[in-house]
């Protein structure tokens, strides 16, 4: 039996738009792309130029000091565009999907060394990340151990694994197992059943973030300084068993078409950094601005209809209504219920926030100074005082930071406090701006 | 609306950077996002925001001090009449209470917001909501015969020195409201106590029997043992009274049922944090009952009962309405707990042994202000070590 954890803080937030089954629909899309952001912690080179053929699987982007770090294609085709931004950074590699199917095989390998380096040839370590720092893991430094989280507890988050056969999680969890000298562990949803013989198997029972891996790793194993740990989603495992079994980049994704803004929510499968078009054309009810998000509604990027592409960790997009002409007369007196808030002071809290309620992009207030003391609590599951960390992180103290626990955490795990913070901080920003100076500062 | 939305828009841009009225964008920018909900959308970081914001957490403050306002009003009224033996009608009473009170609820907010104002355009920040609660607790915690101009003086005071020069809300490291109460209760102490300021006489002379004292003023200068507190006319008080809050003193606080139904209003919404509370209670009370058995005749105070010495003075206010801003309590779980309780010690401590100050509970908040970083950083600390052995435990 798997060992239950209960996870008590958290917050699960109900919008409309949930997909309503399981079935995936098979899309058909031409338009795929990498976006560079996403791949935090490296600086990454071009393989390619505008026009070159690919494969899948064929690299794309390397990065600057660990060339055999690649980022590869999803799909076979050609180079159509590379969209620059200011002062010529790589925005977008854009790929035109062709008829070829040819795919790029590799060796099945069996010692570590042999391992580390075909995951990052195959583009499958970037998508692995690392505690401290929250970025993708130096392949010269062992984990002490791997967590792998299979299930997504954010608002409209579909499933991570679509099917039931984890054969080739099994494969994917064994691989992992000879990179680490620690365990492999892996969280599931209370109740789903998953097993694991090689892997640790926890389940968790309780409101989002309970699905987040910093959440579970705080529940095992805090990360200690000078520790660390791997963390990977188990659509990632899937894909280093596949890579395993059958020697190709597995770059196929189920992705949740959700939001109350969506005419049709469904799954669809695709390929991962499908153009947003090919997902939304003709699904968006826009009768008002819409917000596109891809992700969720807590950690995802707002991306465009037109050139915007489904960014990692490639599992959902999120439409609501922006709300810039919303025009509300005297907000902070609202007695709507239909305005949602964790606070009693809300006759929301009388309709009850297990119902679903409609959002909007606003922030339904000005930014200030922290007021109203301990609302980050609340929702912040790990033996932290997020509070205190932010306020280390702003001042940029770093003997604070470590001691309050800055190793421990990812921007992710303040999603939830940013979304009931009073004072409308920008949270997530703020940590990873603060991991990205201490990285710098320390290495 | 719209049509008003539409006015003020096209009004908007001569308040912007280069407009006519540049120099009262910070004031233009307080009304109109008081008016309506700012469409910003979150451009970074999570999509949506929870419905609160600042602006409601302070109306709810304000809301909760309701009855006390109303009920205050209409014992200002009724003291008088008392004193002046005059037969009111109690509308007479609180329409006397309501001019009296009213001054120096808009001097308050007339003199905090002002400088709230300045000091926003100066910063180019946003007005910050706070002294919306600032400044009407500041009139309800003064004797009402307090000069306008003191109350001015002292609200300026309060909100440049112990607010604005730390950072406005949400930095400084004592209640404003208290600030205001102990520069007047230091710089002009003879209008802050004593038989004269705590019932409004208006151009009356008071009945022959008439004695303005407080209760706890009648406790401190008490020269023998148990004291039997007595009304404006030297009626006996009874427990009731002294809990509805017919009685003379600062004339927001004296009713203890009205503080309840603020504190339910705080509590079930949660804007107040239990612990507080109910920690400031127990010490309280445990100090008084600790005070009260060993009772002496050289400290009058100690002879009150633990339960009447919750009612009386501005213990109950204080605890429900000051110790409880979020800004200078403690702001962990378990110091909050410790907090509340040494704020209801060092009160009724203060009020026991310190017949200098018939009343302790704003000092015993200030001085709690004071310490509330200290007891935070111990539990942090706590949590520091707690960390640390871990680190070293797994090596």
């Amino acid at each position: 039996m798997a060992e239950v954890k209960r996870i008590k803080k958290g917050l699960d937030i109900h919008l409309y738009g949930a997909i309503p089954n399981k079935e995936a629909e098979e899309l058909l899309a031409s338009e795929f792309a990498i976006v560079p952001d996403d791949y935090l912690g490296y600086i990454w080179k071009l393989d390619v130029k505008v026009g070159d053929k690919v494969q899948k699987g064929s690299p794309i982007l390397h990065d600057k000091d660990l060339a055999k770090i690649n980022i590869c294609s999803p799909v076979s085709g050609y180079v159509r565009d590379i969209v620059r931004g200011e002062r010529r950074k790589i925005e977008a590699v854009v790929i035109e999907k062709d008829d070829s199917n040819e795919e790029v095989l590799h060796v099945k390998p069996t010692v570590a060394a042999e391992i580390i380096d075909l995951l990052c040839r195959s583009g499958l370590w970037a998508m692995m990340r690392q505690r401290p720092y929250d970025i993708i893991p130096n392949p010269d430094v062992k984990p002490r151990d791997i967590f792998v989280t299979a299930f997504d507890s954010s608002p409209l988050a579909s499933e991570i694994l679509t099917s039931n056969d984890t054969r080739i999680l099994e494969v994917g969890l064994k691989t992992l197992s000879k990179l680490t000298d620690g365990k492999v562990y892996l969280g599931v949803k209370y109740g789903s059943g998953i097993s694991s013989t090689v892997a640790n198997v926890t389940e968790y029972y309780g409101p989002h973030p309970a699905g987040n891996v910093g959440v579970q790793i705080a529940a095992i194993k805090p990360i200690n300084k000078g520790e660390v740990v791997w963390s990977l989603d188990a659509r990632t495992v899937e894909r280093i068993g596949y890579l395993m079994e059958y020697g190709t980049f597995d770059s196929s994704a189920v992705v949740a078409i959700t939001g109350e803004k969506v005419c049709r929510p469904r799954l669809v499968k695709t390929n991962i950094g499908v153009s947003i078009s090919s997902l939304l054309t003709n699904n968006i009810n826009d009768d008002c601005d819409v917000r596109i998000i891809s992700g969720n509604v807590l950690t995802g990027y707002k991306v465009n209809l037109n050139d915007g592409f489904l960014r990692y960790p490639y599992r959902q997009v999120t439409v609501i209504p922006e709300g810039n002409t919303a025009d509300e007369f005297m907000g902070w007196a609202s007695v709507n219920p239909m305005r949602y808030s964790v606070k009693h002071w809300f006759p929301a809290f009388l309709r009850g926030l297990s119902k679903q309620f409609s959002f909007d992009a606003r922030l339904k207030g000005g930014e200030r100074a922290m007021i109203v003391s301990g609302e980050y609590d609340k929702v912040f599951p790990m033996d932290i005082y997020p509070e205190y960390l932010i306020k280390a992180i702003l001042a940029f103290d770093i003997d604070k930071m470590e001691q309050l626990g800055i190793y421990e955490v990812a921007p992710e795990d303040f999603a939830l406090a940013e979304f009931v913070d009073t004072s409308k901080l920008e949270l997530q920003r703020i940590v990873r701006e603060g991991l990205d100076k201490l990285y710098k500062e320390l290495n | 609306m719209k049509s008003i939305k539409k006015k003020i828009d096209e009004i908007k841009p001569q308040f912007e950077k280069g407009g006519k009225f540049e120099k009262l964008h910070s004031v233009f920018d307080g009304f109109y996002t008081f008016l309506f909900t700012p469409n910003d959308t979150s451009k970074r970081g999570v999509h949506i925001h929870d419905g609160n914001d600042s602006k409601r957490t302070m109306i709810m403050v304000v809301i909760s001090l309701l009855p006390c306002l109303l009920f205050g009003m209409y014992n200002i009224g009724y003291q008088h009449s008392l004193a002046v033996a005059a037969d009111m009608s109690f509308v007479e009473m609180f329409y006397y209470g309501l001019l009296k009170a009213l001054p120096q609820i808009v001097v308050a907010y007339a003199v905090g917001l002002g400088i709230e104002f300045i000091v926003a355009q100066i910063r180019g920040h946003e007005i910050q909501e706070g002294f919306l609660v600032s400044g009407i607790l500041i009139p309800m915690i003064c004797p009402i015969d307090t000069p306008l101009w003191m109350i001015a003086i002292a609200t300026a005071f309060a909100v440049i020195f112990a607010k604005e020069v730390f950072g406005g809300t949400g930095y400084n490291f004592l209640n404003v409201a208290l600030v205001t109460r102990a520069f007047l209760f230091f710089a002009y102490p003879s209008k802050m106590s004593g038989d004269e300021v705590f019932v409004s006489l208006g151009s009356s002379t008071a009945v022959d029997a008439f004695t303005g004292a407080t209760p706890l003023g009648q406790i401190a200068s008490s020269t023998q043992g148990a004291v039997h507190l007595t009304n404006v006319l030297g009626e006996p008080l009874t427990f009731w009274d002294t809990f509805i809050g017919l009685i003379p003193g600062s004339w927001g606080e004296t009713s203890t049922l009205c503080i309840l139904i603020g504190a339910a209003i705080l509590l079930i919404t949660g804007v107040a944090n239990w612990r507080i509370v109910a920690s400031a209670v127990v010490g309280g009370f445990l100090m008084s009952w600790v005070a009260n058995s060993f009772a002496s005749p050289l400290y009058p105070a100690t002879y009150v009962s633990p339960i009447q010495q919750l009612c009386l003075g501005g213990f109950a206010f204080a605890i429900v309405f000051m110790a409880t801003d979020p800004v200078t309590a403690c702001r962990t779980n378990i110091g909050k707990y410790i907090y509340g309780f040494l704020i209801g010690v060092v009160a009724i401590l203060i009020r026991c042994y310190n017949t200098g100050y018939p009343e302790g509970a704003m000092l015993a908040v200030l001085l709690m202000n004071c310490f509330a970083p200290l007891i935070d950083y111990c539990v942090v600390e706590a949590n520091i070590r707690k960390r640390l052995n871990r680190a070293k435990n797994n090596v």
